[in-house]
């Protein structure tokens, strides 16, 4: 296909509306929170924005220690099939076809 | 009992299925969930049928409110996972996911534990059969580790139910607790199968290797099966808070930097098995009927997330994030069904995970499990930032890869959405599930704070992660391996085996190396004394005989003076 037609979010307008919601739903949330009284029943619950902020920095730790776990468990692709037991009785469906 | 044991129905369809072809196939196959679902309809509440067999007292189908609950899951599960899995013409698939759905019915039937046993082990070996239908070298060996490790599982139950019948003489499945050593023997059994920590790699090691359509089946009934076990034997082992909080978390990480996405998918599994175990640990109504609840919102929306990463490989022939992308714009139906199931696992408001999920974290809360409240917290924003996002982002949007897959066959697509209304609808009138809870508890989960809050954790969580890509911290999807536990007996202590292996070679060596020597040197001997010159072979006349003969008489003549 030479003339593709164009998608919704071939238009980088389209993912900025996207994103702009996202900003917009994560603001009014923050201030129904001053609005809105919660009933709370740990410690840290009370504490104005504890949600987003914990939403927020739990998910960048989750990226950065995984980002870095990541340096000592990455193997090549081939890794374990160069040589893994047992081995397969019959060669792969691929060598059989001429 | 006019009423069908609920997995004969199961194994009689298999065999239906096994000498039929076509159209008449594919009827049996729908059909089978449907009349077992009318039959489980028809077995009044507490039924039961007790037959005693050499000495023992069995009970193969017991229904109360926990098995039936589990039995109406199952049912629904294997009509989604039969209607998915309607195009295929592996007779394989069919027999062995019908015979694996039949004995994880007769699992949560079985009132005793003998029952349960030879449910337990028929579900490894019928399950297996779903691994190896891939047919390629990765999926046999994955296949091969799965097994061992099930089995390894129902030898460990064995013993454990062999040491309970000796100390107790019942065989009875009822509460059986950590107190006596048989009791810890059962419990490590189960968590084989529910993926406990560092006993999980069997399930991201082999679920991804099956079929598009086998992985479905997968993921819908063992690691439930164990749920449901642990639910019944060991609700309260406070021990199993801290496992599950911990089930609930580490996988996360792994998913995050996960290529594959069904084993990101398998991941999230773990994960959310996790928030179920934490229920049966705290043990109170409300925790145990969250975590039942949670198995059954988990077995729709799982299966519905897994059904769309399988069409993706079934359309695409890829499977991995880093060679996907853009899918959107080809199969819109696909993608819409995707972010269904992504929106119920991550507990949005009006989705069936929010109803479930809720009702563990405000148990944990409620009995002062402060500490493990938090790790759930983070493991609900890690779940929307793995399986939330993650799949369906890389999928469907993310960069273009150019692949323009159409949308699935049609059976395909009514199995995603019978699947996706079950998520809406339960998130939407919670009371249908709540009411078939084994426990009586009110609980109300749409307050102004439980969606306030939820909707606050999950939009800042989506927050960091466009923050994240913007900032390219986000960690590419690379075409790699990443190293789990089961590295532990793929490579490390086939290593440590190696010198051993190699000694024993060299001692076997040596050995025979001697022995042989000995052999050609009596052979030798053998050979100079009967050769022609030899001792043993020279031509000797009869006078030398008769001196010999001569000379015995004579020591005889002698001895017998003496």
């Amino acid at each position: 296909m030479t003339e593709e037609r164009e998608y919704l979010f071939d238009r980088p307008n389209n993912i900025k509306r996207v994103l702009l919601g996202l900003y917009a739903a994560c603001a009014i949330t923050l201030v129904l929170d001053l609005v809105v009284h919660r009933h709370t029943e740990h410690p840290w619950e009370g504490l104005l924005g504890f949600y987003p902020a914990y939403g927020f920095i739990g998910c960048v730790i989750l990226v950065v220690v995984a980002k870095w776990m990541r340096r000592f468990i990455i193997r090549p692709e081939d890794y374990y099939s160069q040589k893994d037991l047992p081995a397969h009785p019959q060669p792969a469906e691929e060598d059989k076809q001429p | 009992m006019s009423a069908l044991p609920p997995f004969l129905l199961f194994y009689l369809a298999a065999i239906a299925v096994f000498v039929t072809r076509g159209r008449t196939q594919q009827a049996l196959m729908v059909a089978t969930p449907i009349v077992g679902a009318i039959n489980l309809w028809g077995i009044p509440q507490d039924a039961s049928v007790t037959i005693t067999f050499m000495g023992m007292a069995l009970e193969p189908l017991r229904l109360d409110a926990l098995s039936r609950l589990f039995g109406w899951l199952f049912h629904i599960a294997a009509l989604i996972g039969v209607v998915y899995a309607l195009h295929v013409k592996d007779r394989v698939q069919q027999v062995s996911a019908l015979l694996y759905m039949g004995s994880a019915l007769g699992a949560i039937f079985a009132g005793d534990l003998l029952t349960f046993f030879l449910f337990w082990e028929a579900m490894a070996i019928t399950s297996v059969f779903l691994v190896w239908a891939r047919r390629t070298p990765e999926a046999y060996s994955a296949g091969v580790r799965y097994l061992v490790i099930q089995v390894i599982s129902g030898l460990l139950l064995l013993v454990g139910i062999m040491l309970h019948w000796r100390a107790t003489g019942s065989l009875s499945f009822e509460y059986i607790g950590t107190g006596a050593g048989y009791g810890w023997l059962i419990l490590v059994a189960l968590g084989l199968k529910a993926a406990f920590p560092l006993l999980h790699s069997w399930l991201v090691d082999a679920y991804p290797e099956s079929t598009p359509t086998g992985t479905v089946f997968l993921s819908a009934f063992t690691t439930k099966v164990a749920i449901y076990a642990l639910a019944r034997g060991f609700p309260g082992t406070e021990l199993l808070v801290y496992v599950g909080a911990t089930m609930a978390c580490f996988p996360i990480f792994f998913a995050v930097v996960e290529n594959d996405l069904r084993r990101v998918l398998a991941y999230s599994l773990v994960n959310q098995l996790g928030f179920m175990v934490v229920g049966i640990g705290i043990g109170t109504q409300l925790a145990i009927n969250g975590a039942v609840a949670h198995a059954f919102t988990d077995v729709i929306f799982k299966g519905l997330l897994f059904m769309s990463m399988g069409a993706v490989l079934t359309m695409t022939g890829r499977i991995n994030g880093s060679e996907l992308g853009g899918l959107y714009k080809t199969m819109p139906k696909t993608t819409v069904l995707c972010i269904i199931g992504a929106a119920s696992i991550s507990a949005f408001p009006l989705f069936s995970g929010f109803v479930s999920k809720s009702m563990i974290m405000s148990a944990a809360l409620k009995e002062n499990y402060h500490t493990v409240w938090l790790a759930l917290l983070f493991a609900s924003a890690g779940v929307f930032h793995h399986a939330g996002i993650k799949i369906p982002y890389f999928a469907f949007f993310a960069h273009d890869s150019g692949i323009r897959a159409a949308d699935p066959p049609g059976n395909m697509l009514l199995a995603m959405t019978i699947a996706a209304c079950l998520c809406i609808g339960i998130g939407l009138f919670p009371g249908l599930l709540y009411g078939a809870l084994p426990f009586d508890v009110a609980y109300t989960p749409y307050d102004v704070t439980h969606v306030l809050t939820q909707l606050q954790l999950l939009l800042f969580s989506a927050l960091a992660f466009v923050w994240l890509n913007k900032r390219g911290i986000y960690p590419p999807e690379l075409n790699a391996v990443h190293l789990d536990v089961d590295w532990t007996y793929r490579r490390f202590i086939p290593g440590l085996a190696r010198p051993l292996i190699n000694g024993i070679a060299a001692a076997n060596h040596s050995v025979r190396t001697a022995m042989l020597g000995g052999l050609e040197r009596g052979l030798e001997l053998l050979r100079s004394t009967y050769s022609s010159r030899g001792l043993l072979s020279r031509d000797v006349g009869p006078s030398t005989m008769v001196i010999w003969v001569t000379t015995l008489l004579a020591v005889y003549l002698f001895l017998s003076f003496v």
